[in-house]
């Protein structure tokens, strides 16, 4: 088991070492000269010039490559070229709007979506489960902005009960005024999380509900809610639980658009504003933090797995 | 005593099935599933009920259980009464109260059987909860009972296993506990030996028959093996495509059959008595296999793993137009030998002269002129022919690689068409419209097309009824006196090796324990693990084929 | 037991899609979707004749006015006529999202092939293919376009670069799956030469998973390209998409949902029915998950 967990930790060097090159070749291996990319089409030549030397842009790419990651290593993300503060700095004070709306979200997602997963699959074929696969498809089909758009027109500008937008620190304002102004942000973020579990859920079970160990549970005459439950749904647990650690891509877009929408000061908006801005530095940090997120949320689902399933043994 | 010869008169009725009809949805317009089927057990009785598959007797099991799949199978008729109870008119919950009270079910495949993710112990321990108010303390020292009952070893290391943990004869003890273990009236049994080693089979039939005697418990035994109906009946009841053909006591059935299609059925039963010996042929052998080594796996990035040995110094050797079989348990190595043979894999060392060059460590482009000479067939029909293409663009692929006009290949494979009894017009179909046996025939037909010299079967026979088993047997003989073949039979069935094979060879854990002419071989075992294996198989003193005792001429 | 059979090629998988039987199983729903889905490809394919106005034509008098009988979802803060740019909105937007798929779904076969076939390739695609599925793909999405403007080629390029992964992972696994079968041994038996194997036996098992993927990548490549276009970072504002006017009804939205649940309710139709076909196009195709269902 350790020797499994240190390899699969050292997996993850050459994953992001090849994001990292990536990240680092985007820029540099576009058409045009990067600089004048970064300042638009206004720039002065004294500007180019100056980003140019902030980004190291004159010396040959390997040295380049060589000094941006020595200094990746050593915690350095850069400077954004707006503002000047180091880019670890601004993460630091914008993540925490993000994270909590975050979790709120998977919270909410996995409660509803995999009870409506196993409802659909125990009465396949029946309304519950066209409802629930009607109800994933649409989730999968309308932009996660033209949802929060919605769920503000008609909770907050018709029906009054909550605020247009903005955002309270749970530590500062207290969880009652979080949930308050974060509930429809996670709403928003969550619905095509949970079309996308709801929906493994019931294919992962329909699949497990055809095993012969259900049938057997049946001839033990066993209660139809243990056989649900204890049987089927922690058989069906593993592929449930990829669906979240891959959706968890789909979350992190959803952050980027949902908090523009609801004018939440995390990083999706941090990321957005670096982009308009063309802030290189800020936008790679970006980059590979998310990447570095979804790895290790990868991760840890992966290591899970063994929770679930005894065969799964390293 | 050749069969159980018990009267049942006097004893109690457990089971009747009157009448029994099940359908399919109206919309399927299709003919009943199980056609007005009846039945009767009593108390302590074993009741086998016989059939090819789709004949319906898994259907008839479900039934009695009350588990058809809903929405796919109906009751449309009859009834089914246990002890006085009519099952058909019990509500859910009820029903879930009979079952593994009352009536309790042990499946075929007791690797899928068991839940994977649950320790054994307590998925035995779930129907005490279920259905009794024991306290956790007394379902404990219960599940251990019941389980020391099986005669699992090392009951509390096996109580906290999961399934995967166990070999396939201790899972099939697992369920067997949780079937028994509320002293059911009925123990109904699907193939439940059908997925396990000769050996363990005959354990596991001589625990039923035990716990049945202990306990009085009456037995309904699904199967389609007549060695186990000889062995463990006490009466028969005959099963084909949803009707029910002949019911008779064991020994009267196996006697004097009166339908057609139990006779037929009986015939196809393959002795145990090896074919007469073919006189042996001069020159040298076309196959020749010297100390075959393959070990898989191994290595590690961390530790030094050691891999796992499947075949230890194997050599043996074939003469051209005879048939070797290769003949063992599950994980003997057999296979392993075969795909070193044809080339699937490559072996650890060892040297396979086939006619005169050592193919053992060829390169794939090296290889190429030598494949023509070895062709395969393997077990499942179904996936051995690629779904997607004519039988005709199947066939042809061989000779077409290797130079022969598309028009010649064709031509070729129409005759052959004819030779392995299909019509010529299969050429322009695709596989899914032939059954089982046909498409085993067009494998063997594709591989005859490049006129190897040597043909390896893997288990070529054994997703087959017997019926069909006995054609397609018949097939490879004809083949073989035709054209010369040399046939490497890989079978875990004794009866199938008798039949078909000159020369046996068993191998057990990778190692061949005994070679030579199956006369010899099969009649006169000389190691302690072929004894084994023989003294196995089940209905061994029973000349099906000619209704008779062995050797009563 | 019934047999279900296999489709003999992918045009035949293509044709079973329409052939009389599978449609009368599957019902209504497909069918409804499939009618609505052409009508809004035809209706978009049109919209120059049928739009009333010159979607780019403004008129500052008359800005942000509610529905008359002139103008029929009212104007927009520039005075051009909401209806009109919708229709319009589509073209864009489809195309985008069908270069995507394309385009995609051909890389995404090739590298696939390639890795499920050679095992020395395999290890290295596969390690920068789950590099790429690191990065997230709006960001990775906005990045490109950020860096190579806002062209149409460069959103298509920008949207295709973070699916390529996932078409590769499919196609590789069908391939691995697909060699273990007995009939391709029985093809290494009778001397089959590799591009044979490759081509004639394990491409074909492709096809109809890689129709159903280029389906769903073309529905979430015109989500995606929504989604661009509202943050920026999409194609240049003074082409009509989608995503383009619900970008410039952000402001706008308390006085004007209609900027963003119009362009929005058309491009969610287009998107469902795409998935809906998606689903039943696998449910034809894929006999393992139809199997599951039974």
């Amino acid at each position: 088991m350790l020797g499994y967990l240190i390899r699969r930790v050292l997996a993850i060097i050459p994953v992001m070492l090849i994001v990292a090159i990536f990240v680092f070749l985007l820029l540099r291996l576009t058409p045009g000269d990067p600089a004048a990319i970064i300042a638009g089409d206004m720039a002065t030549p004294e500007q180019l010039e100056r980003i140019r030397e902030a980004m190291g842009l004159n010396q040959p790419i390997h040295t380049q490559f060589i000094s941006w990651m020595g200094r990746l290593l050593q915690g350095d993300l850069g400077t954004s070229l707006i503002s000047g503060t180091p880019v670890i700095t601004m993460v630091g004070q914008r993540m925490f709007p993000t994270i909590n709306i975050a979790l709120l979200t998977i919270v909410i997602a996995v409660a509803i979506a995999v009870p409506m997963g196993v409802l659909a699959a125990w009465r396949h074929r029946s309304w519950v489960d066209y409802a629930v696969m009607s109800f994933s498809v649409m989730g999968f089909s309308v932009p996660v902005f033209v949802i929060g758009y919605i769920f503000i027109l008609v909770f907050s500008i018709t029906l009054g009960w909550l605020p247009v937008q903005g955002y309270a620190a749970p530590a500062e304002k207290g969880f009652g005024e979080f949930l308050y102004r974060g509930i429809l942000p996670a709403l928003t973020l969550a619905t095509i999380y949970i079309a996308l579990i709801a929906r493994m859920t019931r294919a992962s079970m329909l699949e497990v509900l055809g095993e012969d160990y259900i049938r057997t549970a049946r001839a033990k005459g066993v209660k139809e809610s243990r056989v649900l439950f204890r049987h089927a749904l922690r058989n069906a647990a593993v592929p449930i639980l990829t669906v979240i650690g891959t959706g968890f891509a789909l979350l992190i877009s959803g952050v980027v658009v949902t908090e523009s929408v609801f004018n939440i000061p995390g990083i999706g908006r941090l990321t957005v504003d670096a982009i308009l801005a063309r802030d290189y530095p800020v936008i790679q940090a970006m980059i590979l933090i998310t990447s570095a997120t979804y790895v290790v949320v990868n991760l840890i689902i992966d290591i899970s797995y063994t929770i679930f399933d005894p065969r799964i043994r390293y | 005593m050749l069969f159980k010869t018990r009267n049942f008169d006097t004893a109690k009725t457990i089971l009747t099935v009157e009448n029994l009809t099940v359908s399919l949805p109206p919309a399927a317009k299709a003919p009943p599933v199980l056609n007005r089927i009846s039945l009767t057990i009593r108390q302590g009785e074993t009741v086998c009920l016989v059939g090819e598959s789709g004949s319906g007797k898994s259907v008839t099991s479900l039934a009695i259980m009350g588990l058809l799949p809903k929405d796919a199978l109906f009751v449309t008729g009859g009834r089914i009464t246990l002890s006085g109870t009519d099952l058909l008119s019990q509500s859910q919950n009820a029903m879930q109260d009979i079952r593994a009270r009352r009536v309790a079910m042990i499946f075929q495949e007791p690797m899928t059987a068991l839940n994977p993710v649950m320790r054994v112990g307590d998925q035995i321990e779930e129907v005490l909860e279920s259905h009794t108010s024991m306290s956790a303390h007394e379902r404990r020292q219960r599940v251990i009972d019941i389980m020391k009952d099986v005669h699992l070893p090392d009951v509390e290391r096996i109580h906290r296993s999961y399934p995967h943990q166990l070999s396939g004869g201790q899972r099939q003890r697992i369920m067997i506990a949780m079937a028994l273990v509320l002293e059911p009236e009925l123990l109904i049994a699907d193939e439940p030996t059908t997925a396990l080693d000769v050996t363990t089979q005959q354990q596991i039939l001589s625990l039923i028959a035990e716990l049945q005697e202990k306990h009085g418990t009456a037995v309904l035994f699904i199967t389609h093996d007549m060695g186990v109906v000889a062995e463990i009946a006490d009466t028969v009841y005959v099963m084909k495509s949803g009707d029910l053909v002949e019911n008779a006591p064991i020994e009267t059935l196996l006697r004097a059959p009166k339908q057609d299609y139990t006779q037929k059925l009986l015939r196809a039963v393959p002795s145990l008595v090896p074919r007469a010996a073919r006189p042996v042929p001069g020159g040298d052998p076309v196959l020749r296999v010297e100390s075959l080594d393959m070990i898989y796996g191994g290595g590690g990035f961390f530790v030094k793993r050691p891999g796992t040995h499947a075949a230890k110094d194997v050599t043996f050797d074939v003469a051209r137009g005879r048939t070797l079989g290769i003949v063992g348990e599950s994980g003997s190595g057999k296979s392993t030998v075969a795909r070193c043979i044809m080339r699937l894999i490559a072996p650890t060392s060892g040297a396979i002269h086939l006619r005169d060059t050592d193919i053992a460590h060829l390169s794939r482009a090296q290889l190429k002129p030598h494949r023509q000479h070895l062709q395969v067939v393997f077990q499942d029909p179904f996936r051995s022919l690629n779904p997607r293409w004519t039988v005709g663009r199947s066939l042809i692929e061989g000779p077409v690689n290797y130079g022969t006009s598309a028009r010649d290949a064709m031509a070729r494979a129409a005759e052959l068409m004819g030779i392995v009894g299909l019509p010529r017009d299969s050429l322009d179909r695709y596989p899914h419209q032939f059954s089982g046996g046909q498409r085993q025939r067009i494998a063997i037909a594709r591989a005859v097309m490049m006129q190897p010299d040597v043909l390896v079967a893997d288990e070529a026979v054994s997703a087959l009824d017997v019926s069909v088993q006995a054609q397609v047997l018949e097939l490879l003989d004809d083949l073989q006196e035709k054209l010369g073949i040399t046939i490497v039979f890989i079978t875990h069935d004794l009866r199938v090796a008798a039949q078909i094979c000159d020369d046996v060879i068993v191998m057990q854990r990778g190692v061949v324990v005994e070679q030579g002419p199956a006369a010899a071989v099969l009649a006169d075992p000389q190691h302690e693990y072929t004894r084994s294996l023989i003294e196995a198989a089940p209905g061994r003193a029973w000349d099906f084929a000619n209704f008779r005792e062995l050797g009563a001429a | 037991m019934s047999y279900s059979a296999p489709p003999a090629s992918a045009m035949q998988s293509v044709l079973r899609l329409f052939s009389i039987p599978s449609l009368a199983k599957l019902g209504v729903g497909p069918l409804i979707a499939a009618a609505v889905l052409v009508m809004i490809v035809i209706v978009t394919l049109l919209s120059p004749w049928l739009a009333p106005f010159d979607p780019l034509e403004m008129n500052p008098m008359n800005r942000l006015q509610g529905p008359s009988e002139e103008h029929f979802l009212g104007t927009d803060p520039f005075g051009r006529d909401i209806y009109s740019r919708v229709l319009i909105g589509g073209r864009v937007s489809l195309l985008i999202g069908i270069g995507a798929a394309v385009v995609s779904v051909l890389i995404g076969l090739v590298i696939g092939l390639i890795a499920g076939f050679f095992r020395l390739a395999d290890t290295l695609i596969m390690r920068v293919m789950d590099s790429l599925m690191a990065i997230p793909s709006i960001l990775l999405a906005i990045a490109l376009v950020a860096l190579n403007g806002p062209s149409i080629t460069s959103v298509i390029m920008a949207i295709t670069i973070p699916e390529i992964p996932r078409v590769v992972r499919l196609v590789r696994s069908v391939v691995l799956t697909a060699r273990e079968e007995p009939y391709v041994e029985a093809a290494i038996a009778l001397g089959s030469s590799m591009p044979k194997i490759l081509f004639q036996h394990l491409m074909p098992n492709t096809m109809a998973p890689l129709i159903v993927q280029g389906t769903y990548i073309l529905a979430s490549a015109i989500l995606t390209e929504a989604i661009l276009s509202f943050l920026g970072a999409g194609v240049s504002t003074e082409i009509p998409t989608w995503g383009n006017i619900m970008a410039e009804g952000r402001q706008y939205f308390r006085v004007k949902p209609e900027l963003i649940l119009w362009p929005g309710l058309m491009l969610s139709m287009c998107i469902l029915t795409i998935n809906l076909l998606g689903d039943t196009a696998r449910d034809l195709l894929d006999p393992r998950l139809k199997k599951r269902g039974e």
